[in-house]
């Protein structure tokens, strides 16, 4: 049963109404399948019209959107021989950050990210994709295996945040996180990073310091939700709508700053709709990325780096 | 997520304090609740007399409490781009921004000073939490990044001091960016093989704290000082049940390995100029108090 959000409230009713029809005719009714043909394509249309001026807030409900792809479905279709790896050799291996081996296009990669779950059960065992310490400190374990390898690095960025709670204050949550977003900047190989989902804040900085920074289409990346935003500089998590607006968290708003590198487009209707083609695009993507990168000097590689993130913010919106 | 409470709490504070104060006048000690005669008080650092409760101290005031004779060299920072999102929740942030500059006198919520403490070089890059909670935008990443400069430039020790509820909200995704931007300028500093400390005041919070605060070769701090990545309301919405006694405290954290020390405000300048002088194979001379407070010493 496919998940709709508010705003596609008028589609979820046509391909309600597609449904239905489909169910009452047997296949040979030329009527009803014409009938269904037309509402398909009114449909499609109010799709197009619909996604082709999301509101930051709708695309904030996108790029939450249960069914979008997560971590797992990237990995299923981006990389072959996926060896997942686990813990940070200290405390215990935090669920909400996976990662491990693999080949991309034959070449043997580091790929990790953030991964929500995609049901009750998952999303309790991933805890909603909001890492701990020993998520940060995975994640550092694995930048440094790379590094030793010479492999390139490629996080998959989807988080509300870092976890707050008090455990995660015990065992160092700042630090956890300072060192990941280090551990990006001093890396000698190229990381890629792409945001596929929820940017959100410091939990998803630790990952993508990077060399080059993807967003898909209608993911957001932000420093605070904007229903936190709204609660404090609005003192009402009921302006969340404006404060979305106001945060410029979209993916043209952010490549507009300077801040991302490149949109992927996705299909009509969001990633959920076309799992397929946005793994497509993003490895096509990610693979233009990394022949950009090959035959760099590892210093070269951490300079570009650190010069980009210098340069970011010395000038304001460039539209 | 995480800035919550930090926002909230020092608004309240603020109520409480007051910029200026008659000779005649007492403050309440928030911690132990005794009045203190104001004079007393700025003579005690403003450390509570009765409780050694530490209160929060000004940029200026801070800065002159560190470096010999209270006096040191005020950086000159680079220009940023002024509200670059063209921020506006139930007012302008251009607003907000004048407003800040009005009531501190300072552009924006960081100072970049070089002096000597006990003898020694140093470059702070000093948080002014009065500047809209210190928070941390395009210009305070600016400071960092330029203190990171002299430091290198002149082989001095690098002391960074936050008081800071977090990033700077109005700036967006680019107050978000000033977290790798501060590491990869600290990081400089220790590649030139100087020291970086961090001098954690009350508050480090938020993505201050989960950036540069946390990257020292040393970490003192304050005590009482809270420190801590997600507010404390945020925890406790979170997970709904109380927080531990202490917690998030200087000492907490001292517990918990995540801080080297904690110092009393009159001892810091003696502290960090011994541990300045045996990372950097020194023998530190004596550390010159600041004159008292109101008198003409500090930044040109
Ligand atoms: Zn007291």
């Amino acid at each position: 049963m496919a998940t709709f959000l508010d705003f596609e409230k008028p589609i979820a009713e046509l391909e309600g109404k597609i449904a239905e029809l489909r169910h009452l005719s047997d296949g040979d009714d030329m009527n009803i399948a014409e009938e269904v043909a037309k509402l398909q394509g009114k449909a499609e249309r109010m799709l197009r019209q619909t996604y082709g001026k999301l509101t930051a807030w709708q695309k904030t409900q996108v790029a939450r959107h249960p069914e979008r792809p997560h971590f797992i479905d990237y990995v299923a279709g981006l990389v072959t021989d996926y060896v997942p790896l686990a813990g940070d050799r200290n405390f215990a291996d935090d669920k909400a950050i996976l990662g491990g081996l693999a080949r991309f296009r034959g070449q043997p990669v580091v790929i990790m990210g953030h991964e929500k779950g995609a049901d009750t059960t998952s999303r309790m065992r991933h805890n909603f994709g909001m890492a701990k310490p020993e998520g940060y400190r995975k994640a550092i374990r694995l930048m440094e295996l790379a590094e030793r390898f010479q492999l390139p690095v490629i996080t998959l960025v989807d988080t509300p945040g870092a976890f707050p709670g008090v455990e995660a204050e015990a065992r160092g949550q700042a630090e956890a996180i300072a060192r990941s977003i280090e551990a990006c900047l001093k890396l000698q190989v190229p990381l890629i990073s792409a945001i596929i989902g929820e940017g959100g804040s410091g939990g998803a900085i630790a990952l993508a310091a990077a060399n080059h920074i993807i967003m898909l289409e209608h993911s957001v990346y932000s420093v605070i939700s904007p229903e936190g935003c709204a609660s404090i500089l609005w003192r009402s998590g009921e302006q969340a709508r404006d404060a979305a607006e106001a945060l410029k968290l979209t993916s043209e708003d952010l490549r507009s700053l300077g801040v991302i590198d490149e949109i992927v487009a996705e299909p009509l209707g969001g990633a959920h709709r076309g799992k397929p083609q946005i793994i497509d695009g993003l490895s096509e993507a990610i693979d233009r990325a990394l022949q950009r990168f090959s035959g760099m000097s590892g210093l070269d590689i951490r300079d570009q780096r650190r010069d980009k993130f210098l340069e970011m913010g010395r000038q304001g919106l460039s539209s | 997520m995480s800035w919550l409470t930090n926002f909230v709490r020092p608004k309240i504070r603020a109520l409480v304090r007051k910029a200026e104060v008659p000779d005649n006048l007492w403050d309440k000690c928030g911690a132990c609740g005794q009045m203190i005669f104001h004079r007393e008080l700025e003579a005690n650092l403003r450390v509570c007399p009765h409780c050694g409760h530490h209160m929060r101290v000004g940029v200026k005031r801070r800065l002159e409490l560190l470096f010999d004779g209270g006096t040191y060299e005020r950086a000159e920072l680079p220009a940023v781009p002024l509200d670059p999102l063209r921020f506006r929740d139930r007012k302008k942030y251009t607003e907000r921004l004048k407003e800040a500059q009005a009531k501190t006198d300072e552009q924006d919520a960081i100072v970049v000073a070089s002096g000597t403490i006990g003898g020694l070089k140093v470059v702070a890059a000093a948080f002014n939490f009065d500047f809209m909670g210190g928070s941390m935008g395009v210009a305070v990443g600016e400071g960092l990044v330029k203190a990171a400069e002299i430091a290198v430039r002149d082989r001095a020790a690098m002391i960074a001091i936050p008081a800071s509820g977090g990033a700077r909200m109005q700036e967006g995704i680019l107050s978000l960016m000033q977290m790798p931007r501060s590491v990869i300028a600290v990081d400089r500093v220790k590649e030139a093989g100087l020291p970086f400390i961090v001098l954690l005041t009350d508050p480090t919070t938020g993505g201050v704290s989960a950036s540069f605060a946390m990257l020292g070769d040393i970490h003192i701090s304050e005590p009482g000082a809270v420190i801590g990545f997600a507010g404390a309301r945020v925890i406790e919405e979170t997970i709904r049940e109380k927080l531990p006694e202490g917690f998030q405290r200087a000492e907490y954290l001292l517990d918990h390995g995540i801080v080297d020390l904690v110092v009393a405000r009159k001892d810091l300048p003696a502290e960090l100029a011994r541990i300045i002088g045996l990372l950097t194979r020194q023998m530190p001379g004596a550390v010159v108090p600041a004159p008292l407070a109101g008198g003409n010493s500090g930044g040109k």
